[in-house]
């Protein structure tokens, strides 16, 4: 009785094995002229249930800033500097390489790898790390950020998440919290009712949403940890767009208890509401600068919905988007210096980034439904929302526009991304 | 029946959490964290790490896609399709609330019903198509639903009979990626509720 129902538990596990673990598949069109060729060397590793080695290359190929060596090409696997034969890697026209090793230590991994210069014939980088078997993915994040940031300069982003919008049918929303690179989807919230809108609290450890659970909008801000949530807005009519404040003590919000979408500040502690903007038209989707001055919003108080500036004390409201028909959900870069927004020209959607000092747009994707654009923390890639046959997924594209990546979930329909600070 | 079936549902969903959780992680903290929704109607939530958990408690949903929620209740003019009061949904053009024409008659219909029946309550729910953000779209249903009800409430009826709410294009009336969905979907839906 016992082992039948052990048998019982097994499968129910193997069972949602493909939901936790395989929801999508990653790809990659594109990559910069001037990528580095770089070779990680499939770590020495018995019995360790995570390709570390193969998880470092997968991140460092999506990123668009390196030539990834195919394992085949390979003529030897060193796993330690000193074994290595730097002549031989210099002859596959290798600028560097990555080497290391996993050791299982009684339940616990030691993970120790090292990042090598071809040329200099020397070690640019060398850690050890213990992990225990559920962070072994995330150890081989943190290796990949490590990495990343030595080659370029610019921090890492692999150990980020992203949250999501993903819908099974009419009445299955759930809002869901995946790692950058689609692995280990977890639902936070589900509702038979609509789910949107999700946004990152500054110290990523809340998330803001709207959900229509009551049959009319409301916002809640839920911890991750714990998943308790608190209703933060449900007023008549709309309640939507949360921003946060960079200092996580205000949320921006559009209400139209006042008759008509305006721009509102809440403040979280107190409770208080400033009203921003005042016109009789369609102002919402605000979103903050990184400095917290400026507040940018959509307002079809033009006739139709473009960017506008204000104040985020309130006046100040000037109109700062004037190629094309349609420009809204505005996502600022980290730095301030450019602006992520949805950029419509005769029923083309697409994604495009504004230089906030010369105001000239750049088309970074080619449509005809792309929406809800978020930088990356480091400012490298925007990840968007995007449909093709009818399926929503999501995208990635370099700032430059060049690279391109594709996360297709294999069920269901999956929108508005948000990545983690 | 319906009852069991979501007993065993809610059975067989905790012995997966829990089954799997004995395999893998372990902080107790973040399985008792789990706070699920209160009430009929509330999402249902989940720490992060927690496992899948358990999905969709909720019983009663509103069902209101299409004709209005409710309606079978009401007179058989609802039904015959003679008669205006059997349209129950306002169809409008692209980034637009303005109400067309063809539609005048049919919130004349409703109003007059209304009218004749003061304690009969509806829900106009706004929608958009697919184009465009999610946000804006919101605005837009939202704006849709109170022209319907601006016009209904010059014809007389109370506004204490009228709600409005907006799910911008979250609630497709058709699926798809062309004009033939869209034009489906910018639409207003007059839903009926109570006897």
């Amino acid at each position: 009785m016992v082992f039948l129902r052990n048998i019982v538990m097994v499968t129910l596990c193997a069972l949602s094995l493909p939901n936790s673990y395989a929801a999508l598949t990653i790809e990659v069109t594109g990559g910069t002229e001037s990528a580095m060729p770089v070779a990680v060397v499939p770590f020495a590793a018995t019995a360790v249930p995570v390709d570390i080695s193969g998880i470092v290359n997968a991140d460092l190929e999506r990123s668009g800033y390196f030539k990834m060596m195919a394992q085949q090409a390979m003529q030897s696997r060193p796993s330690s500097a000193s074994e290595v034969n730097f002549k031989e890697w210099q002859t596959l026209v290798q600028d560097y390489l990555v080497v290391g090793r996993v050791d299982n230590n009684g339940g616990q991994y030691d993970v120790q790898f090292q990042l090598l210069d071809v040329n200099k014939s020397g070690q640019l980088l060398g850690y050890k790390m213990s992990s225990s078997t559920n962070d072994l993915r995330r150890t081989a994040h943190h290796i990949s950020d490590l990495i990343f940031e030595k080659l370029t300069g610019k921090k890492g982003v692999f150990s980020g998440r992203i949250a999501y919008i993903t819908s099974n049918g009419r009445q299955n929303h759930q809002l869901q919290v995946a790692d950058v690179d689609g692995f280990n989807p977890q639902t936070i919230a589900s509702s038979p009712e609509p789910l949107m809108s999700p946004a990152w609290s500054p110290d990523g450890k809340r998330v803001a949403y709207v959900s229509f659970e009551r049959h009319s909008a409301a916002i809640y801000i839920q911890t991750l940890a714990t998943g308790q949530r608190e209703r933060v807005a449900e007023f008549p009519g709309i309640n939507g767009a949360p921003a946060w404040s960079p200092d996580g003590t205000r949320l921006a919000l559009t209400l139209s208890k006042d008759g008509n979408p305006d721009i509102f500040i809440l403040n979280l502690a107190s409770r208080s509401l400033l009203k921003l903007s005042k016109s009789t038209a369609i102002d919402t989707e605000p979103v903050w600068s990184p400095d917290g001055s400026a507040i940018v919003f959509t307002s079809d108080r033009g006739g139709k919905p473009q960017l506008y500036m204000a104040s985020s004390q309130g006046g100040n409201e000037k109109r700062i988007t004037f190629s094309g028909d349609y420009n809204a959900r505005a996502s600022f870069s980290p730095d301030g210096r450019s602006l992520a927004m949805v950029h419509g020209n005769g029923g083309n959607y697409r994604i495009a980034v504004m230089d906030m000092a010369s105001r000239g747009i750049s088309v970074l994707t080619s449509g005809p439904s792309d929406e809800s654009p978020s930088f990356a923390p480091n400012g490298s890639m925007i990840l968007y929302a995007s449909k093709k046959g009818g399926t929503g997924f999501l995208s990635a594209v370099s700032v430059d526009g060049k690279m391109q990546q594709k996360l297709m979930f294999s069920n269901g329909e999956v929108r508005e991304p948000a990545w983690s600070p | 029946m319906k009852l069991n079936n979501s007993v065993l549902i809610l059975a067989i969903s905790t012995l997966l959490l829990t089954a799997c959780a004995d395999t893998e992680d372990k902080d107790p903290s973040l399985l008792d964290g789990s706070q699920a929704g209160t009430g009929i109607g509330d999402a249902s939530t989940n720490g992060l790490n927690n496992g899948t958990g358990i999905n969709g408690s909720e019983m009663g949903g509103s069902g209101m896609y299409g004709s209005g929620d409710g309606a079978s209740s009401l007179g058989p003019e609802f039904s015959d399709p003679n008669n205006p009061l059997s349209k129950r949904t306002i169809y409008f053009m692209l980034d637009s609330f303005q109400i067309q024409q063809d539609f005048v008659p049919v919130i004349a219909a409703h109003s007059q019903y209304l009218l004749a029946n003061p304690s009969q309550h509806i829900t106009l729910e706004g929608h958009g198509d697919e184009r465009g953000s999610r946000e804006y779209n919101i605005a837009l249903g939202e704006q849709r639903a109170k022209s319907v009800a601006s016009i209904m409430k010059i014809q007389g009826v109370s506004d204490s009979q009228i709600g409005i709410v907006s799910y911008g294009e979250e609630k497709p009336a058709a699926f798809g990626n062309d004009e033939s969905a869209w034009e489906l979907n910018r639409r207003v839906e007059i839903n009926y509720q109570g006897r």
